[in-house]
């Protein structure tokens, strides 16, 4: 497998304005990876799946991630023709709240499907282009995103018959607000 | 079979499930197989729209058994969630702790001796021994051979279990592996043990091999059953005996050589005919190449520390930085994505389930085919809800 620094020249010679940024692994792993910019993603994705010299025809894994001022999504690329990898690309969002979108990589990798399915249900990234986004673990009427760092879970605690103590506290707050 | 166009431009469409229209008049009918269905791995739904007997839509849902797994082990320290990967695929709870150790391993650096690497192999395909068996069992009592192929399994299965509750303390929830090694090491007496019961299992794979492989029932019902194109399950991200079955030669004990796995001799099965029976045929194959690898193991481990004296277990802080570690379980690539911020415990932790993303294509199998067909080819991808909802 190449460096990331060449792969980077490769894409940046392919898909022109591609703005990919190298991104550093500062652990004892030492994995470096590339980030992309949404509005090129799925140029480069097509482009790092069919070029003859990479052949990452395998994604492996999609990780969502909090981060204090945006959302992240990791994608782990191997190739099963070349017996090569990995390569791992991210993507962020702009921020957390309101312009949460990322270009889906389902259309160019099939294996996303749930991945990125589970990563909107969880952290609320929304991907567009993904053919059938719907949440996937929580059920449909879920509000909130409980992956999120500042989850709070909601309270609808079915409260014993019998509460004492701590839960009784809860309890009664609860009902006093119905 | 009509193939519709793509909904949106930017979908290929060839690793889309195709759009399935009814023939003729007469209603459709929606069944909602399961949670609870006798067939069902667990509790896992799958809805389905029949024309008649035959399949033309199938949507699984997930989440009966999510309990956020991934965010309790963010607030809790690296070793603390080692318990917790038990209970991910609890069938084969030993690779996911070495999956886990694996990945921990990347992040900081640690070395791991020679022995317990041994000990990791040979716990290792013994874990994927009785996964192959139970799941073969399975899938014979799904095609309506209640209990005898299941209980022969299970038999086997036990002795297994038994080696592993006499090492670790526990059948299933095992907690056995360390960043670093292995939490306890094996006696003499233990090691001759497993010696005794891998001499018999070559019996037993002949045994079911006889019993089932040109069992003509098992024949008609499977073969030219759920069909799975390599481009597409490469495509969709199918590892394991269902990425082999299809024809792909990718097994990451050969790929990535972790651990110690290319200092063993063995083969890597694949199919022919990229159905259910070869996914059968797989793990049956696949189990005679286990013992290979149990007999060379058995007869090579050293002695040793099966801990690195210098590991820190508790309390230790990684470098920032991120580590992915995969391993080949028995049901596929199962890896562990780990982001370090410098503290205590992960910032993220991510487990690659194999079980999930080997049912991305559980549509594509089996649209088209008989209702009564979808349970085998369900069965046929080897699935525990338990990593499926995590």
């Amino acid at each position: 497998m190449k460096t990331v620094e060449e792969i980077k020249t490769a894409i940046e010679a392919a898909v022109p304005g591609a703005g990919v940024e190298i991104v550093l692994n500062p652990s004892v792993c030492g994995q470096q990876s590339l980030r992309l910019a949404p509005e090129s993603a799925l140029a480069v994705a097509t482009f790092l799946r069919n070029d003859a010299e990479f052949r990452l025809d395998y994604l492996s894994n999609v990780t969502g991630i909090d981060w204090p001022d945006c959302l992240e999504a990791v994608y782990h690329l191997y190739s099963v023709a070349l017996k090569q990898g990995p390569l791992v690309i991210r993507m962020r969002t702009v921020n957390r709240t309101d312009q949460v979108e990322l270009p889906s990589l389902t259309p160019v990798w099939r294996s996303a499907e749930f991945q990125e399915r589970e990563i909107f249900d969880l952290f609320g990234i929304v991907f567009t282009g993904h053919p059938d986004l719907r949440r996937i673990l929580m059920w449909d009427g879920f509000k909130d995103h409980p992956m999120r760092r500042d989850y709070v879970e909601p309270d609808d605690f079915e409260y014993e018959p019998t509460a004492h103590d701590e839960v009784l506290k809860r309890a009664q707050e609860h009902r006093s607000r119905e | 079979m009509a193939v519709a166009d793509n909904k949106t431009e930017k979908l290929e469409g060839w690793n889309r499930p195709p759009v399935m229209e009814p023939e003729g008049e007469g209603e459709l009918l929606e069944v909602a197989t399961g949670p609870h269905h006798p067939s069902t791995h667990g509790v896992f739904r799958m809805d389905v729209a029949l024309d008649g007997e035959r399949v033309i839509r199938l949507k699984p849902v997930f989440g009966y058994l999510h309990r956020n797994h991934e965010m309790l082990a963010e607030g809790m320290s690296y070793l603390g969630s080692m318990p917790f990967t038990d209970r991910l695929d609890y069938i084969c709870s030993l690779t996911n702790n070495w999956a886990y150790a694996l990945a921990v391993e990347k992040l900081t650096g640690q070395e791991v001796p020679e022995r317990a690497e041994y000990l990791r192999v040979i716990l290792g395909e013994l874990t994927r021994f009785q996964n192959h068996a139970s799941s073969i069992g399975f899938l014979i009592q799904e095609m309506g051979a209640s209990g005898t192929p299941l209980m022969y399994a299970f038999r086997e299965r036990e002795k297994i279990l038994d080696l592993f509750e006499a090492l670790t303390g526990a059948r299933m929830m095992v907690n056995y592996m360390r960043f670093g090694g292995c939490r306890v090491d094996a006696s003499a007496a233990w090691l001759d043990a497993a010696r005794k019961v891998v001499a018999g299992l070559p019996g037993f794979v002949d045994e079911m091999d006889r019993l089932l492989s040109t069992n003509e029932i098992l024949m008609a019902r499977t073969q030219g059953i759920g069909i799975l194109r390599p481009e597409l399950a490469v495509n969709a991200g199918v590892t394991g005996p269902m990425l082999r079955a299809s024809g792909v030669n990718y097994d990451i004990r050969k790929v990535d050589g972790y651990g110690i796995y290319n200092r063993f001799n063995f083969r890597v099965p694949l199919g022919d005919h990229w159905d259910v029976y070869d996914r059968y045929m797989i793990r049956l194959l696949e189990m005679r190449e286990s013992i290979k690898i149990l007999e060379q193991a058995l007869k090579d481990i050293p002695a040793g520390p099966v801990m690195d004296p210098k590991a820190k277990l508790r309390g230790f802080r990684p470098k920032p930085g991120e580590a992915y570690g995969r391993i080949e379980a028995p049901k596929g690539e199962l890896g562990f994505y780990l982001i370090s911020d410098g503290g205590p415990n992960p910032y993220r932790y991510r487990v690659r389930p194999p079980s999930l993303i080997n049912l991305t294509v559980l549509e594509d199998m089996a649209l088209g085919e008989n209702v009564a067909d979808v349970v085998l080819i369900f069965g046929s991808v080897d699935i525990v809800l338990g990593e499926v909802d995590r």
